[in-house]
């Protein structure tokens, strides 16, 4: 395992009697790929300026490579950024922009000269030294805004919602783009984004955060598959999010039905959330299923058929190959390790904390 | 179309009448004489070294407040640029709420206030100090420029500033730049634009007003302003007024020509 490149101690952050941030602890390691993740308001954007020097934090501390960086200015950093929308320097060639840092730091003329062909070439840009940035696309320009983040060789980038501006095939261009630079160049990435695919597509490891705190942290898959609660279940992906009982180990009553799963520990007769996948949802014949429904709506998706199933007073999302006309009797099932068993949160408090115990 | 087109018929009607008719009336009084020959005699007029020198000072005081205003609008200007909306609203209009006041009437409250038995000066005996000679002096015409015109040249410097991304400068901090040396490459290139018009905006008044010099600098000194403003009113010269004001113009067209093409220099880029 790399070792730890930047660590949040306690970092606590306001802005008048709006708690943003509440004693946050993150650390990222070396060459990681990590996504703070979550809705508008959540935290992360300020976690990033925070990380940038935009932001100082109330309280905690910013440690950069074992050393404390809380105090220190942006331009003291050896990180750079990259902005949501792109803030080029309008009246500046696109050479002049990515050559912005590197004159600074006092370089070679030549090796400025290098630096930006090497840079421009990194992101497909070859030519476009003596454009201005009005001349360019959107993603053209997002592309420059990374070129002058990464033509410094910093230790860590920071990207905020880079792709948010972009339409749909260009995004799904640019995540590519990006998991190749950050794997070409070595560089520590944290990535903030309110869209949960762009998470899974990139992230080594994904924050999710809700309201100043940190939610689950881990892989996509884990992220994916084993939400720790209800909110995180609900903002990755589509899913069933039911009521249940967990009646002893590895049988949990759902809607008045039992059925067998892999959960241990969580005691005897005990509520917990229910989290099932739309893809994990079987539908059978009446007699086959666990317990009985009717379809009530079907939409073709391409891939998929998503069908809405109503059983047991519940509107059970289900995604499947396989067709079933509206007003078909089915019967549903789910195989044990795809259900996934969550803690009930006792107050608002604690699900906004995400607390387990 | 032709009905969009009879829409700027009234603009039209105004402009001609108001605008063409009297230009060409001024060309036609500048290049002729009393007798309606045609003549250079009125333009050359400014040649005589008293028009001549009236010029000069113009140019001279007119820079001087330009310069002044600069000075001091553009950190103002900034410092309301980077604050919440809801207190640069109060303190913009905290600017332009004297605009609101006759320009005539603001200017004598200075005239009060520097004579030689003003304000000023009858608190400075108040302390037994010697009285200051502060009216009828081309600093007393530099103050009231400055004081009429410096809410055009912090309205469009706000303007243009608080249109500059904060991102964009978040970025140039971010790529190792100090905060002057942002200012230096970021902050005051893009804001040229606001500086051009700033300057335009006070230069050109403050070059052909004669009300300030007039009530200001007493009949001592005399503005461009003042002489044009004695052949129609006094010498009722109209055509060796013309002929000063046609010059005037000129001046006017070539200081707008060097700010323009430095507004275009400043959008080329400044590396």
């Amino acid at each position: 395992m790399n070792h730890t490149l930047v660590n949040l101690i306690d970092i606590s952050k306001s802005f008048g009697d709006q708690v943003i941030l509440d004693e946050l602890n993150l650390s990222i390691r070396e060459n990681e790929f990590l996504t703070l993740l979550g809705p508008s308001g959540c935290g992360k954007t300020t976690t990033l300026r925070i990380l940038g020097g935009f932001e100082s934090p109330d309280s905690g501390k910013v440690i950069f490579d074992g050393k404390d960086i809380t105090n220190l200015p942006p331009n003291k950093r050896n990180l750079n950024t990259v902005f949501q929308k792109y803030a080029l320097f309008s009246h500046m060639s696109i050479e002049e922009n990515i050559a912005f840092g590197l004159k600074i730091s006092g370089k070679s003329k030549a090796y400025i000269h290098d630096k930006v062909k090497y840079a421009l070439k990194l992101v497909n840009l070859d030519g476009y030294e003596n454009r201005l940035p009005d001349s360019l696309s959107g993603g053209q320009q997002q592309r420059v805004a990374i070129a002058r983040a990464i033509v410094n060789e910093p230790r860590l980038l920071l990207l905020d919602e880079p792709l948010g501006a972009l339409d749909l095939k260009l995004r799904q261009d640019m995540q590519y783009e990006l998991i190749r630079l950050k794997n070409e160049l070595g560089i520590t990435f944290i990535y903030v984004t309110h869209d949960q695919e762009e998470a899974l597509t990139m992230s080594d490891t994904i924050v999710v955060m809700n309201q100043g705190y940190i939610q689950q942290m881990g892989s996509p898959e884990d992220i994916y598959n084993e939400p720790q609660n209800a909110f995180v279940a609900d903002f990755i992906g589509e899913s069933n999010i039911l009521p249940g009982i967990m009646l002893e180990d590895k049988l949990v009553e759902i809607l008045g039905a039992k059925f067998p799963c892999v959960d241990v520990g969580f005691g005897k007769n005990k509520p917990v959330d229910v989290v099932i996948r739309p893809e994990d949802v079987d539908l059978l014949a009446p007699e086959e299923g666990t317990i009985q429904g009717v379809v009530s709506h079907l939409i073709f998706k391409g891939v998929h058929y998503e069908m809405e199933v109503q059983a047991n007073g519940f509107e059970w999302l289900v995604h499947s190959t396989d067709m079933f006309p509206v007003g078909q009797q089915v019967g549903i099932h789910v195989n044990p390790f795809d259900i996934q068993i969550m803690h009930k949160p006792e107050s608002e408090d604690e699900e906004a904390i995400g607390i387990n115990e | 179309m032709n009905k969009r087109k009879l829409l700027s018929g009234p603009y039209l009607v105004w402009s001609v009448a108001f605008i063409l008719i009297p230009l060409a009336m001024i060309f036609y009084y500048g290049f002729t004489n009393s007798e309606g020959q045609f003549t250079f005699e009125n333009v050359l007029a400014i040649g005589t070294v008293e028009n001549f020198k009236a010029l000069c000072l113009s140019l001279l005081l007119s820079l001087i407040s330009t310069l002044i205003c600069l000075i001091l609008a553009y950190p103002l200007a900034m410092m309301l640029s980077n604050m919440k909306v809801n207190r640069t609203g109060f303190i913009v209009l905290l600017f332009i709420l004297p605009m609101w006041m006759n320009f005539l009437l603001r200017t004598l409250a200075w005239q009060t206030l520097l004579e030689k038995n003003g304000v000023i000066n009858q608190v400075l005996g108040f302390f037994h100090l010697p009285p200051l000679q502060m009216i009828n002096t081309p600093g007393a015409i530099v103050l009231g420029m400055v004081y009429n015109f410096l809410p055009f040249m912090v309205l469009p410097l706000y303007n243009v500033l608080s249109k500059i991304d904060k991102d964009v400068i978040a970025a140039a901090r971010d790529l190792g730049a100090t905060p002057a040396y942002t200012f230096r490459k970021i902050i005051f290139p893009l804001s040229m634009p606001g500086i051009i018009s700033g300057i335009t905006m006070v230069f050109v008044p403050a070059l052909t007003t004669f009300v300030i010099s007039d009530l200001l600098g007493g009949s001592k000194i005399l503005l461009i302003g003042n002489v044009i403003d004695r052949q129609f009113q006094q010498g009722s010269n109209w055509n060796v007024g013309s002929g000063l004001s046609l010059v005037l113009m000129i001046f006017i067209f070539i200081s707008m020509l060097l700010t323009g093409k430095y507004d275009k220099n400043g959008e080329g880029g400044m590396f």
